[in-house]
Order: C-alpha cells, then structure tokens, then sequence
C-alpha cells in the first residue's frame, strides 16, 4: 500500500465523520420542528414537455454521478495497464460528468431561491430548517464535486505528460478513491434527504 | 501490498457493477414514483442505500481486496457515527414532544 494511498483513506475517513454529522444534525433538526417539512418530491419536481415528474432533476444527477464512478474505475484500470492515452480520456470523461451534475445543481439551487423563495433561514413551504439543511449538505457536496473535477484534471494532464512513466500510476488510483467517495456521499444524501 | 501492481479486473466486472447500480437508483427513485410510505418506504430506501454504498466501497473503491487490517480501519470508526445517531434520533424526538408539551401548557 503506497503511503499516499493509505493517507486518502484516512482524509476519506475524516470526511466520513463531516458528512455524517451534517446529516445527523438535518435529522435531529427535521424530527424536532414543530412545522410540517416541505415535501422534496414537490420540491424538486420539473415540468418537462407538459408533464410534471417528481423529483425528476435530483434522479439524473444520481445517474450522471454513478456513470462519473464506472469511468473513473475504468481510468484506474486502463492506468494500471500502462494504456496512457485511454487512461486521459475516461478520466477526463469523469471530470466532464462532474461538471455537468455541478452545473444542475447550480440550475437547481437557481429554482429554489428564486422561484420557490428559499433561503437558509426560512422559507415559504415550511419548517425554517429546510432551508439551512439543504443549502449546507449539497453545498458543501458540490464544493467536494468541484474540487473533484479540477483534482482529475490535474492528474489527467499529469498522465499525459509522461510523468507517471517512471513512478506508477498509483496517483490515478488515489484520485479515484476521493472520486468514489463524493460518489459515495451522494448515495446518503439522495436517500436521506431526497427520499425522506 | 505495496510491491503488487493492483485493479487487474476485467472491464466487464466495472460495467456489471455500473448496470446495478443503475438498476438500484431507478428502484429508489420508484419508492417515491409510486408515493410509498411508512415502513416499507423507510426499508426499501434504506437496503437500496446500503447495497449501493456496499458496491461503491468494495468494487470501485477496491475494498474488497485490501488487506484485513485496513477494512478493520475503515470500517471500525462509522460505529461509532452509527451510536451517535441513536443518540440524536432520541434527542430528536424528545425535543419535539417536549416543544408540544410547552406549546400546550402556554
């Protein structure tokens, strides 16, 4: 296990404990309000082509996600067989996918403060802390998200140039890791704050 | 560990693990499509939940081929998040009650 390696893993770790304890406290805030919560599956509704479909965005960005994970294990893979030029294009494919579900989100948040009225300190729909928990929990993912993309693409540029020739590829493997693991986060907060 | 070249998967076993977990987003997304509730909204959301983590972490993140030592590391500490969560459902719930219980005595 090279130390880089292990390191990630343990930043994953800690990271584990920060998202965990965001969703802790949406829970204990969301049991504990005293006004009804705003329903996500309204919430994140679109109309598209004249049919309203629940939580149709929130679904495709869970799928986008997905896809980023199955060609960024595809990038490690190709890396480990010392097939550069294939090993650049899916993890660029990867960082492409991230910017695409950081770009919805950003068209997401947009909806949300300016045509439903939300902000973290209240909102129209209910309990006050729909707010605060939605802002903080996907905020704070898409930060992870962003970073991400521009993380690959380093590493990527890195893997072009040659660089990992003569030391190994474990670089793209650690990448990985850190890109499975917002994969990973997404899983929770679409179960537990999407589908609640 | 350190000596061994990993991740010598064949692509189809990342495109397996990739269609499953498509399959289990469309089931999850199915459980609110058809407005389920109660408990067997909470189970189905839950077991979906931890079976794509469950792939995620072992397939894609390698888990499954890692060393005891270091699954012991990882896996270990989220106990304890586990007990805390306990903690704070109970806490959760005993502030709502004891909020309707100040608003009925005002």
């Amino acid at each position: 296990m090279p130390w880089g390696k292990l390191m990630m893993w343990l930043f994953l770790l800690s990271d584990t404990f920060v998202f965990s304890i965001f969703l802790t406290g949406y829970m204990t805030v969301r049991l504990s309000a005293m006004e009804s919560w705003p329903n996500p599956s309204e919430v994140f509704a679109l109309t598209i082509a004249g049919h309203h479909i629940p939580l149709v965005l929130i679904a495709i960005m869970t799928f986008i996600l997905i896809t980023s994970s199955g060609t960024m294990a595809m990038a490690v893979n190709f890396a480990y067989r010392g097939d550069r030029r294939r090993t650049v294009y899916f993890m660029l494919a990867t960082a492409a996918l991230g910017a695409t579900f950081v770009c919805m989100q950003a068209f997401e948040w947009t909806k949300l403060i300016l045509d439903e009225g939300i902000r973290p300190w209240g909102n129209p729909l209910g309990a006050a802390q729909f707010g605060a928990s939605f802002f903080m929990i996907t905020g704070f993912h898409g930060m992870h998200v962003t970073a991400g993309v521009i993380y690959l693409a380093v590493i990527a540029r890195r893997v072009a140039s040659g660089r990992y020739e003569e030391k190994g590829y474990h670089n793209v493997e650690i990448s990985g890791l850190y890109w499975h693991f917002v994969d990973l986060v997404w899983v929770f907060i679409f179960a537990l704050f999407y589908l609640w | 560990m350190s000596q061994v070249i990993g991740q010598q998967h064949p692509i189809s076993l990342y495109l397996k693990i990739w269609a499953l977990l498509f399959v289990l987003s469309t089931m999850s997304y199915l459980v609110d499509y058809f407005q389920l509730h109660g408990a067997l909204r909470w189970t189905l959301i839950l077991l979906f939940m931890f079976l794509k983590a469950g792939l995620i972490i072992s397939v894609f993140m390698h888990l499954a081929w890692e060393r005891f030592a270091l699954k012991l590391v990882l896996l270990l500490p989220p106990v304890a998040i586990a007990i805390f969560i306990t903690l704070m459902a109970f806490e959760g719930h005993y502030t709502f009650f004891s909020r309707i219980m100040g608003f009925v005595s005002t």
